[in-house]
Parts: C-alpha cells; sequence; structure tokens
C-alpha cells in the first residue's frame, strides 16, 4: 500500500534543485523531498543550512545528517538558421551535505555544516557551435559552516555561522570562433583555480509562534570568490601567437550571492505539514566574469548583468505510520538571466522542479532519506550578444531546453 | 528484521524507477534534427558549376585542396546530396594545401597567404613556404569535372576555343587550370569551358561568372582600358573591362548552352560591387604619419611641382587646389597618379595630386607607402583606383547584372542569386549566420581571405547559404543550410 502510493506520487509528478545562474539548490534530502523548503522546518540538522536559528527547536539533543545526491544534467541546443544541433554530455555531480547539531543546554546549541550550495559541471562537445564561449566548466565551492543557535525566548530563536568557502574551477574555451594552429586545430585557453578561499555567513531567525506554526528567515551572505596568479594554459597557438600568448597567469573574481529566504511551515494534523518558502537570490552581484590574463591576451571582458530572481518553494510531508514518512514538493524558479546574456555554460531558462522523498525509520535513531528532482527548464530562444571578436560584438544564440533529475540518498542519525 | 530489508529494498527500487521513469532527455518541440528536407521542383540529379576563382574556391591567393574541398559548390552538393542530389560531385582537386602551380618544373603562381601575427599591431600576409606538387602541364586524364570554376576567367573565355591548350599559357590565351583539367587531352580535340560544362547534360547548375570581366581592371588600380564599345574580346588586354555589348552575347550563349534541353534548371549569379571588398576599403587613403621637419621637407621637395601646376592652371584654380600638395605634421593623404588630370608633362609637371576619401587604394599599396610611396614618389596608378575609375567599374557591372537578371527573367527555370546584395550586407552590416557572425574587415572579419578579395570558407558556406535559400525560395524546395562555423576563416602562420 505504502508502495503503491509512492509510485503514484512519483508518476505524478514526473513532469528543486538547480535554481538560476550556477545555484545547485540540493542541501538537504528531507528538505528536497519538500521542494527544498526548510527554513520553516526544524526536523533534522538540516537546519543548519537552512535556518540555523531551528537548531534550539530540534527535538534530539544530538542529531547528524548526511547525504549524497547524484545529478544528471542535460542542456540541447540547437541554431536553425545554421541548421546545427549540440548537447552536453555532462559528468553525473555528485554534491554532498554534511550537518551536525548539538544541545549545549536549552538555550544554545551549536553544530557544524559542509555543504556545495554552488556549482556546475557542462561539457559541450569540444569545438562545438559555441566553443568560443565555453568547451566545459567545472565549479565547485564547498562551505563548512560552525553554527550557534541561541533561544532568545520561547518563541524565537536565533543562530549563527561564518562560512569558509573553498572554490575551485576548471574552464576551458576556444580563444576565437575561427582562430587555428598550422595543424588546423582550434587554439583554446583552460583556466584552473583551486582551493580560492573565502569568507561569508549564515543567519537565520526562527519564530514558534504556536504548536502548529513555524515561521523562518534566513540571509547567506555573499561570497566573493577572488582567483589570483591562477594557471591559464593556452593550447594550440600558431606559431606567429606564441610569443603572444604564451602560457600564464589570471586572475578573476567569481561572485556566490547572497540569498534571502522566508517561510512558514504549518502542522495541518499530527501527521501532515505544510511548508513554503520564497527564496530572493541577489544574482545582480554577477555583473561580469572578466578574465584578466597576464600575457599578450589581455583582459577578457564578459558581461553577465544577471537580475536578482525569486523562487518560490512549495512542500508537504506525510507520516503514514511510525516508520515512514513521504514527502512532495514544487518549486517554480525564476531565471536571473536577462535578454542577450543567455551564455551555454549555465544555461538556464525559467524552471519548475518537481520533488519527492521518502524517509524510513531504520532503527529508533537511524532514518534513511531519499529524494527525487526532475527539473524541467523552459525551451527557450536566447542568445549572448557580447562575444567580443576583434572589436565587433557578435552574437551566439538559438533554442536551448535543459533538464535535471537528481537521486539523492541521506542517512540521519539522532538521539 | 528481514521484512525490514525487504521494504528498504522495495524502497529503493521505486525511488530509482521514479527516477529512470522521469529522467527522459529534454527534448526541443520542432528539433532541427531529423528535418531531412527535400529537393521540392528542383532537379538535383546532375549538378554542374561554372565560373571563375569564386566557383573554384579560390582563397588567400591560391587554389589549394582545402579550399577547394569547401567551395561553395562542394558545400552545395554535399547539401544536394541530403535531398537525394547528385552524390558524384566532382572537382579537379589541386595536389596540395600549398597551392603553387608548377608548368613543367617552374613554378608559375605563389602559394597560398598565411598572417604572421608576430609583431600584433602591425599583421602582414605572407606567402607559406614549401615547393607545391600540382603540375598544370600533366592533364588529369580527359574526364569531365562537376565543379568548373577555373581562376581568372572571365565571360569570354568560357567559349573560348585554346583555353585549355598548354602551349598558350605564357601567351595568355590558355589558363593554366582549365589546361589541367579540361576533358580534353593530348590524344583528344580542344574543348571550352562551356563544352565541358554543357556536354554533361546537367540538370541543374551554378553560373556565376563576370566578375573578373570587371575586378581585373579594379585590382591593377585601372591600368587597363574600359573597352566599352569594342565588342571583340580577342583585342582586348587582361586588364581591361568587358564591353557590355560583348557580355551580352557571351552570357546569353552560355545560358544557351546551358539549357539546350529547356528542363534544365539553374541558378545565375550576379556580380558584387568590387568596391566593397576588403582589397579596396583596407589601406587608408590617409594614413601616412609624418612629424614637421618631415613634412616640411617633403613640402620644400614639392614646392616647384605646385608652383608650376599654379603656373601652368592659374593659381586659385580648382585643378590647382587639387594638385596642391601639402604635407603636416599628424596623418597626411598619400600622393597618388591620376591619368585624368590635365596633361602637363610637356612642362615637366607629372599628373599627380595628394589622394581623398573617394580615392580607393589597394591592399598592395600598404608594402609601396612603406618604401616611400605617396610621400616621396607618388604611388602608380595600379594602386589606386580613383573616381573616374570606380565609375566606370561600376557601369560595367551594373551593364552586366542588368544583363544577368533579364536572362533569369526571361526563363522560368532560372533564379538569381543577388551577390552583389550579399557582399553589401557583409561590408556594411555584417552577416549574422546565427551562430557567430563576419564582416568584411580585412583577417579579423571572416567573410574575406587574405587576399582580401576572396570569401574565406566560411564566407562560402554563407554565400552557399544564400544559394540554398534561393533555390528553397525558388523551387519550393527545403535543402537543409550548413553551420558557417564548422568552416575556417584566415590562417595565422
Amino acid at each position: 500500500m505504502k508502495i503503491k502510493i509512492l509510485i503514484i506520487a512519483c508518476m505524478c509528478l514526473s513532469g528543486s534543485v538547480y535554481a538560476g545562474g550556477y545555484r545547485v539548490a540540493l542541501q538537504g534530502q528531507k528538505a528536497l523531498g519538500m521542494g527544498h523548503t526548510g527554513v520553516a522546518m526544524s526536523d533534522s540538522s538540516e537546519v543548519v543550512f537552512f535556518n540555523p536559528g531551528a537548531m534550539t527547536a530540534l527535538d534530539n539533543d544530538f542529531d547528524i545528517s548526511g547525504g549524497v545526491t547524484l545529478i544528471d544534467s542535460v542542456i540541447k541546443y540547437q541554431n536553425k538558421t545554421a541548421n546545427v544541433s549540440a548537447e552536453t554530455d555532462n559528468p553525473v555531480g555528485t554534491p554532498i551535505s554534511f550537518y551536525i547539531a548539538q544541545r549545549h543546554d536549552e538555550k544554545l546549541s551549536y553544530g557544524i555544516g559542509i555543504y556545495t550550495p554552488y556549482g556546475n559541471a557542462v561539457e559541450w562537445q569540444k569545438d562545438w557551435a559555441g566553443s568560443h564561449l565555453v568547451n566545459n566548466i567545472e565549479l565547485h565551492a564547498i562551505y563548512i559552516q560552525p553554527t550557534i543557535s541561541y533561544k532568545l525566548s520561547d518563541t524565537y530563536s536565533l543562530g549563527f555561522g561564518p562560512t569558509l568557502v573553498s572554490g575551485s574551477v576548471e574552464f576551458n574555451r576556444n580563444l576565437s570562433t575561427s582562430l587555428i594552429d598550422d595543424n588546423g586545430n582550434r587554439s583554446n585557453v583552460t583556466l584552473k583555480a583551486n582551493n580560492v578561499t573565502a569568507i561569508g555567513y549564515n543567519i537565520g531567525l526562527f519564530i514558534e509562534p504556536s504548536e502548529e506554526l513555524s515561521l523562518g528567515i534566513s540571509y547567506r551572505s555573499k561570497v566573493d570568490l577572488r582567483a589570483r596568479d591562477e594557471s591559464a594554459d593556452f593550447q594550440n597557438i600558431p606559431t606567429s601567437l606564441q610569443a603572444v600568448y604564451p602560457d600564464t597567469t589570471f586572475n578573476a573574481d567569481l561572485v556566490l550571492p547572497a540569498e534571502l529566504t522566508i517561510g512558514v511551515s504549518y502542522g495541518l494534523s499530527k501527521d501532515l505539514v505544510l511548508a513554503a518558502d520564497l527564496n530572493r537570490t541577489y544574482w545582480s552581484a554577477y555583473e561580469n566574469l572578466d578574465v584578466q590574463f597576464n600575457n599578450g591576451a589581455g583582459t577578457s571582458y564578459n558581461p553577465r548583468n544577471y537580475n536578482n530572481a525569486n523562487i518560490l518553494r512549495l512542500g508537504a510531508q506525510y507520516a503514514m505510520n511510525d516508520d515512514l514518512t513521504i514527502r512532495a514538493g514544487i518549486y517554480f524558479d525564476h531565471s536571473p538571466i536577462g535578454d542577450g546574456y543567455y551564455t551555454p555554460e549555465t544555461a538556464r531558462a525559467d524552471s519548475t522542479g518537481y520533488t519527492a522523498g521518502a524517509t524510513y525509520k531504520i532503527s529508533k535513531r537511524m532514518e534513511l532519506d531519499f529524494s527525487l528532482l526532475l527539473l524541467e527548464f523552459e525551451e527557450f530562444n536566447g542568445s549572448y550578444d557580447y562575444y567580443d571578436q576583434g572589436g565587433t560584438l557578435i552574437s551566439f544564440g538559438g533554442d536551448y531546453k535543459s533538464s535535471v533529475t537528481t537521486l539523492g540518498f541521506g542517512l540521519n542519525y539522532k538521539y | 528484521m528481514m521484512l525490514m530489508k525487504n521494504q528498504i529494498i522495495k524502497l529503493l527500487s521505486v525511488v530509482t524507477a521514479c527516477a529512470a521513469i522521469a529522467a527522459c532527455d529534454a527534448d526541443f518541440e520542432n528539433p532541427v534534427q531529423g528535418n531531412a528536407g527535400n529537393s521540392g521542383d528542383a532537379d538535383l540529379s546532375k549538378f554542374v558549376t561554372i565560373g571563375d576563382s569564386l566557383t573554384a574556391g579560390y582563397a588567400d591567393g591560391a587554389l589549394y585542396k582545402s579550399g577547394q574541398e569547401d567551395s561553395y559548390p562542394a558545400i552545395l552538393a554535399q547539401q544536394f546530396a541530403k535531398v537525394g542530389g547528385d552524390a558524384n560531385f566532382t572537382q579537379p582537386l589541386v595536389s596540395d594545401d600549398l597551392g603553387g602551380l608548377l608548368a613543367g618544373v617552374i613554378q608559375i603562381t605563389d602559394n597560398r597567404l598565411v598572417l604572421n601575427l608576430t609583431d600584433p599591431d602591425s599583421p602582414s600576409p605572407e606567402v607559406v613556404a614549401g615547393t607545391p606538387t600540382t603540375e598544370v602541364m600533366s592533364n588529369l586524364g580527359g574526364t569531365y569535372y562537376s565543379n568548373l570554376g577555373v581562376p581568372g576567367a572571365k565571360s569570354f573565355h568560357l567559349g573560348a576555343p585554346g583555353y585549355d591548350d598548354g602551349a598558350g599559357i605564357l601567351a595568355g590565351t590558355a589558363n593554366p587550370y582549365f589546361v589541367r583539367m579540361a576533358s580534353s587531352s593530348a590524344l583528344t580535340a580542344g574543348t571550352t569551358m562551356i563544352t565541358d560544362a554543357a556536354t554533361q547534360a546537367p540538370s541543374f547548375f551554378v553560373l556565376w561568372i563576370g566578375n573578373n570581366d570587371v575586378l581585373s581592371y579594379a585590382s591593377t588600380g585601372g591600368i587597363g582600358v574600359d573597352q566599352q564599345g569594342n565588342p571583340d574580346p580577342s583585342t582586348y588586354g587582361s586588364d581591361d573591362i568587358t564591353d557590355p555589348t560583348a557580355f551580352a552575347g557571351v552570357y546569353a550563349g552560355l545560358v544557351g548552352a546551358l539549357t539546350a534541353n529547356p528542363a534544365t534548371q539553374g541558378v545565375l549569379v550576379n556580380i558584387p560591387d568590387v568596391s566593397t571588398i576588403p582589397y579596396f576599403t583596407t589601406v587608408p587613403y590617409n594614413a601616412v604619419p609624418l612629424d614637421q621637419a618631415t613634412a616640411d621637407y617633403l613640402n620644400g621637395l614639392y614646392a616647384p611641382y605646385n608652383g608650376g601646376v599654379a603656373t601652368a592652371l592659374g593659381a586659385g584654380s580648382a585643378e590647382t587646389i587639387k594638385r596642391t600638395i601639402n604635407f603636416t605634421a599628424g596623418q597626411n593623404a598619400v600622393i597618388i597618379e591620376d591619368e585624368y588630370l590635365t596633361d602637363l608633362s610637356g612642362g615637366g609637371l607629372p599628373s599627380m595630386r595628394q589622394a581623398t576619401a573617394d580615392d580607393l587604394l589597394v591592399l598592395t599599396a600598404k608594402t609601396e607607402i612603406g618604401l616611400g610611396g605617396g610621400t616621396a614618389y607618388a604611388l602608380g596608378d595600379n594602386f589606386v583606383l580613383i573616381p573616374e575609375e570606380k565609375a566606370l567599374v561600376a557601369a560595367a557591372t551594373s551593364a552586366f547584372n542588368a544583363n544577368i537578371k533579364a536572362a533569369a527573367d526571361a526563363n522560368p527555370n532560372l533564379i538569381l542569386v543577388d551577390s552583389s546584395a550579399i557582399m553589401q550586407e557583409i561590408s556594411t552590416t555584417g552577416i549574422d549566420y546565427g551562430t557567430g557572425a563576419i564582416n568584411a574587415t580585412y583577417a579579423t572579419g571572416g567573410a574575406f581571405s587574405l587576399d582580401g578579395i576572396h570569401p574565406t570558407a566560411r564566407g562560402y558556406a554563407v554565400v552557399a547559404n544564400r544559394i540554398i535559400d534561393a533555390i528553397n525560395d525558388g523551387f519550393n524546395a527545403s535543402i537543409p543550410a550548413v553551420n558557417p562555423g564548422d568552416y575556417s576563416t584566415i590562417f595565422v602562420k
């Protein structure tokens, strides 16, 4: 019976984890089952990420949870004028999350979180039609967040954690739409930066006006990853240009934008909980991805000019019995990318995420979590109009269609 | 415990199954893939092209193998084959990617150009090193080639006897490219280009001829003669403009030969305005930097000329003002020969003046200016196309194009492709081909190869797409286009 319902739920949902840009919203298996809501939930140590203020509201004195999510994503591209199509062969992504929450006393809890809220792994076929913008990119940012939470009153609880961020990126693209070496191989550059560190913070306020109702607000700060003197490897450069384009170092800044979330959860009955979150991601901080090379290549100007964008998240969880809880959710993600700034390395249109999840209680202390996300992006005709080729801006555009499927597993131990 | 384990396994399999069901790929509503296209009313079963260097796939100052493989006829044939068209399109491929020709053991044409960017502020095209292996005196074997593009051919050469006779190469009555590829061989009687085309009885052809009837005059700065009024091409020099009446007669004959079977379909391509190509638009008329001392020195040199002109033509007269040479500190216009000025050579005064924005300096003038041309001495007539010469070129081009249009209009099986408009578009706004764009800027624009006259492979692909568009419109077909971005542009050393 339980299984039938699950199947039905899954079938119905066939149809949030990624958000616009390079945000990867997969920070908790329980939360993801409910449309990645969670700022007003207090059911596991996932709150370290979603709302540090909710740590004091956890039922248990100790709660450790961890999970891994498999991401299968594809971006398809076509241009009718040039009669060309392409699709990515992205490696399967495996972001992890890990949280511990420990009650110190009635007022104070502390914990730590390790999670990867930003990332990107896109691999187009080498020298494809848009290879002057990107051949492949792999971006990771690991956040480590020691956290404390303090109960201000029976109703209000505040949490705070500094985030130590370590980012790595590898990015390859061709130097132009045409430059080749003597053997006809396209000239290209690979940028590599490892362990670029920066500091940010995560702060949250958790409010419990009544037994059934919880409210939450959290803010995660912007983090600026500043790559300095990292490696730029120029390949397949024609002989007469080799003095201009030797392998060199580069400087670049990548912003991981701030995010504000407000949300509410309501226990409709003992078994049924509904949740809703509204995220605002301050993507306007992502103005460009300029790369300053320390050789004759000079500075590559790549304006992005993203817009702030909202995501509405809705979720429900239902306790079937003492052992099994099932979840479902949906979210509506508005693309932060404006007209003319649609690049194939983050080809993300407006999307709708359908999620499902389940928790099975293996023992009194141990729970097994599952999550499933289907993220459907709208088919979108967009272009990037700011590629500078010899002083002329040339456009690269076409139809894009993307989809993401993720499957997550987690364990939650508490006592 | 067993039961629980089973439940977990079931749960896991359900979740995994759900993921598998849901993970169906994203697909486009109207995918370009799978759109096979069709030839509509066009009969593409036997495809022949005939023309000059543009049809041959000439680029970077030479006809080299990979350029031929990316010629617009080759691109068209490849796309035609996708809709059931001629799968046996043949080209007289040269032997290598150097592109130079040998006649006997003597190299008679240069290898292709590559761009040397060692000094990024002064990119310079240079001839690629190497000994070419394409021998024109050994005929390719007396077969009929589908692509009869012959670099250098003018309209009247297509029917010219002897154009295939190797003995006439030095005299200029034969063309080495055609000598090599003509269906005639040592054992058979001579042929002509148009005979080789018509003998193949094409069901569909492209004829793009007439460019050299004006271009050879223009590219040599108008040292030739406008032969308007002289209908006998056998009396023309190699750099002359063809008489429009002669062109009309020749062109009617060519179209007639190709459409001997009235069911034959085809494309007639007209002639671009040569003044839009980078060969004429790259070297500025006024980009010689001088300091005050050098300007003063040069002004001193030309003072006697200025004085002589004023005396002969009257101080303050329009021509005197036009001919008065004056250099200043900063950027200066070059001095050019102008044979349309009043002839004062009897008084020892050459016909020269400083250039204006209306004068088009040819690409090869750049080197000459570096040697002192235009300052220490006047640039020769062969380095500049002056307004009077431009007008002759424009008048002839327009007359030829009117003729080509009339020929297309007269036969419902023929359509016109306006290459003049395509080149105009490239040189003004550039052409956005969907995944990128090309314009007419020399070297960096992507449309024109390093000789400044002929398109790059990418430029040819854009032209091929325009021809495909026209065929699709004119013959109710849906032949797929190519992605010009897949084709190369210039080659950097």
